[in-house]
């Protein structure tokens, strides 16, 4: 029979194998899906996971592909962080609003005013925010031992409201004709992300990258990365060592924050263009699995946020060419991290074929 | 070469790719805001869709993308669906207002229409329907219909569009029942079965007996046909299944002439950017079927009202009326104007609680 067997080491060659395993048993199982909707599995996948990037329209889709994945990416990079050291923010989403609001504000209050020192007070107004908010669970936690996984997450929800509260009153459009939603900053010079709106450059795209080579530099070669992947393999190791248990769960809440944050910032002020009352499309969510896909890794966090863009462009060209319902999209999205967690099981185990022995 | 002169060229070539094959079938896009099988607003822009499917069937071709979040990824979409070589598209919420506009400026030759929405261009056209007519009959129902003398309204989002609903509604329950009073809840959604229920729960029990709901889902419905003694009216579908109580009448969107008409101008080539603004008299609006739960005398004066307000003699909004602040509005016989009507954003006279600001 089928024995389970636990890796005394997890296995290297698997951990590094099970993203690419996953993948493509969600095309196998994704393509399945599709052929039993009627469609053909193999033009479905093609469109999915090729179109965006080799068909006729790619010079469009390209540049989508670098919208849609930066915040991803700067999302993962924070949690990661976290991840590594055993502390679970999952409400990034949440972070992500506030660091929009905050960001916004700052540029809506100098409207129409032009000058250079607007863009960097906002990123540094979204940086904050963000932070602040993802510092609430933190202190919380560290203070009074509450659960931090319940708090950032219940505070999404807070700052949904707060966002709809903006839309429609503090920053709403006062020559909106009384609609919700603030003036577009991507058409006030000074306020805007966009560097390249047709190269789908966006400063989030900028720092993104930036974020990738200090979280890999940070991680490997930093005293602070040391103690943060101590922290999470092994808590009593880690207090011996010196690391401080509160002082890590505020510096790590506070880095995912700020990166969320961030990312909110640069999607308002470029590709959103204004605060809405459904401005936030679930990127804080999605990051999370963008994280784990990557093995909290820098490098991988970058790949599997190009994955995770690439189904969502090529499920909207597969919705609209291919005539395929929206939902099919997501429940593939959903398989692909799925079968990450079961191929998981291989890098910590290994599987044996042998005769249960009789007691 | 920038990418913005490969841009234009590659719009000059899809142009001239229609011209060169004009036998190709004409592609017609939708983005929808919600699924398909919502059951109210989105389920009726898609037959609106099966429907030009129907009447054109080879001459046409059909493409649409629902769960469209309203911002940056509509803009994607819609980019997208206007290089697949989509003619006209139809941008079914408020929300795909802006990136509507981006998108046509990029795109010259593809007509798009965007409900609900103010900015028009060469090639954006404007289409709404006067729901608040049908809000007015509802009331007139619900203002007979209700013993507590407490109506409950499910707000979505405090747009003008759903505030004009309210005041619609209240004006007509207020003239049949002066005792009435209404309680809003806002849901800040337009579809969220679960949400809607929760809302529709919290009304029935602080009293209310007759619920009008703005948003999409029939969880609603459902909470009426639990408490068993609540009146509802259908949005935005007809929600047949819910009568003949709790849901004794409805509103339901009637998207499909429209769209079949501006298919064939496209077609014909005789497309002009519009601002159509339909109510019950031309059939964007209609009212569901009223069921016999409703007295025979109430049934026949609200369909008299629906008749006068069809054949424009009545209007939904007629003086003396004052805001809620006590100031006048409209004065005795005046009606509104459709500018005032298209912001609205103050509650008429007799309304209680304030417009989230």
């Amino acid at each position: 029979m089928i024995m389970l067997e636990k890796r005394a080491q997890p296995s290297r060659v698997w951990t590094l194998a099970a993203p690419i395993f996953a993948v493509l048993l969600t095309m196998i199982c994704g393509g399945l899906l599709f052929a039993a909707l009627g469609k053909d599995p193999f033009e479905t996948i093609r469109t999915i996971f090729f179109d965006p990037l080799f068909s006729e329209f790619a010079w469009f889709y390209r540049p989508q592909l670098l919208i849609k994945g930066a915040p991803l990416v700067l999302i993962a990079i924070g949690l990661s962080f976290g991840f590594r050291a055993g502390i679970w923010n999952i409400g990034a989403e949440g972070q992500y609003i506030v660091g929009a609001i905050c960001g916004a504000a700052v540029g809506l209050a100098f409207y129409p005013t032009e000058s250079i020192f607007i863009f960097p007070m906002m990123i540094a107004a979204g940086v904050l925010g963000g932070t602040l908010w993802a510092l609430i669970p933190g202190i919380l936690k560290v203070k009074f031992d509450t659960n931090e996984i319940l708090v950032s997450l219940m505070l999404v929800y807070v700052a949904e409201q707060l966002l709809a509260s903006m839309a429609l009153g503090a920053l709403r459009n006062p020559d909106g004709m009384g609609f919700p939603g603030s003036r577009n900053l991507a058409k006030y010079d000074s306020a805007t992300s966009w560097i390249s709106e047709n190269a789908g450059m966006h400063w989030g795209v900028v720092v993104a990258l930036i974020a990738v080579i200090f979280a890999y530099v940070t991680l490997s070669r930093h005293l602070f990365g040391f103690n943060v992947r101590l922290a999470g393999q092994s808590p009593r190791a880690a207090r011996f060592a010196g690391v401080n248990p509160s002082t890590l769960i505020l510096i790590c809440m506070g880095i995912s924050g700020g990166l969320a944050g961030a990312a909110g910032l640069f999607e308002v002020a470029g590709p959103a263009g204004q605060i809405s009352i459904d401005f936030n499309v679930g990127y804080g969510f999605t990051a999370i699995i963008v994280a784990f896909l990557g093995r909290l890794h820098p490098i991988g966090i970058l790949l599997a946020a190009g994955l995770m863009a690439l189904t969502y462009i090529g499920g909207e060209i597969a919705q609209s060419n291919l005539g395929l319902p929206g939902a099919a999209i997501q429940l593939m999205q959903g398989m692909l991290l799925f079968f990450l967690l079961m191929v998981d099981v291989l890098s910590n185990y290994r599987v044996t074929f042998r005769r249960a022995r009789v007691i | 070469m920038t990418i913005k002169s490969i841009m234009a060229g590659a719009t000059f070539a899809a142009s001239l790719s229609t011209a060169a094959f004009a036998e190709d079938p004409t592609k017609v896009g939708f983005i929808y805001v919600g699924p398909v099988g919502d059951g109210g607003w989105t389920y009726e822009h898609n037959q609106g869709r099966l429907a030009v499917e129907e009447a054109f069937g080879d001459a046409v071709e059909t493409v649409f993308v629902e769960n469209v979040p309203e911002g940056a990824d509509a803009e994607r979409v819609l980019q997208q669906m206007a290089l697949g070589g989509a003619d006209l598209i139809f941008t079914t919420s408020f929300g795909y207002m802006d990136p509507t506009i981006n998108v046509a400026e990029k795109f010259p030759d593809v007509k798009f229409e965007h409900a609900t929405g103010y900015k028009q261009a060469d090639n954006v056209s404007v289409y709404s329907a006067r729901f608040y007519e049908g809000r007015a009959v509802q009331g007139h129902i619900a203002g007979h219909m209700t013993e507590s003398n407490v109506i409950g309204y499910i707000g979505s989002f405090p747009i003008p569009e759903v505030i004009r609903g309210i005041n619609a509604a209240y004006v007509q329950a207020k003239a049949v029942n002066p005792d009435v009073e209404f309680k809003i809840v806002w849901a800040y959604t337009w579809f969220d079965p679960a949400k809607e229920a929760e809302a529709a729960t919290v009304l029935i029990e602080q009293g209310a007996d007759v619920i009008l709901q703005h948003t999409d889902s029939t969880a609603p419905q459902a909470a009426a046909q639990a408490a068993g003694n609540v009146v509802t009216f259908g949005q935005a579908s007809d929600m047949a299944e819910f009568g003949p109580f709790p849901r004794v009448s409805s509103i339901i969107d009637n998207w499909s002439p429209y769209y079949i008409a501006r298919t064939q101008a496209v077609i014909d080539g005789t497309w002009e950017s519009t601002s159509t603004w339909d109510g019950i008299g031309s059939g964007m609006v209609g009212i569901g079927e009223i069921t016999d739960a409703v007295p025979a005398e109430v049934k026949a004066s609200a369909e008299a009202l629906r008749d006068s307000l069809a054949s424009g003699e009545y209007h939904a909004f007629t003086g003396p009326l004052n805001k809620q602040d006590g100031s006048a509005w409209l004065a005795d016989g005046e009606t509104a104007d459709d500018g005032t009507l298209a912001g609205m954003n103050f509650f008429v006279e007799g309304l209680t609680g304030e417009i989230p600001q």
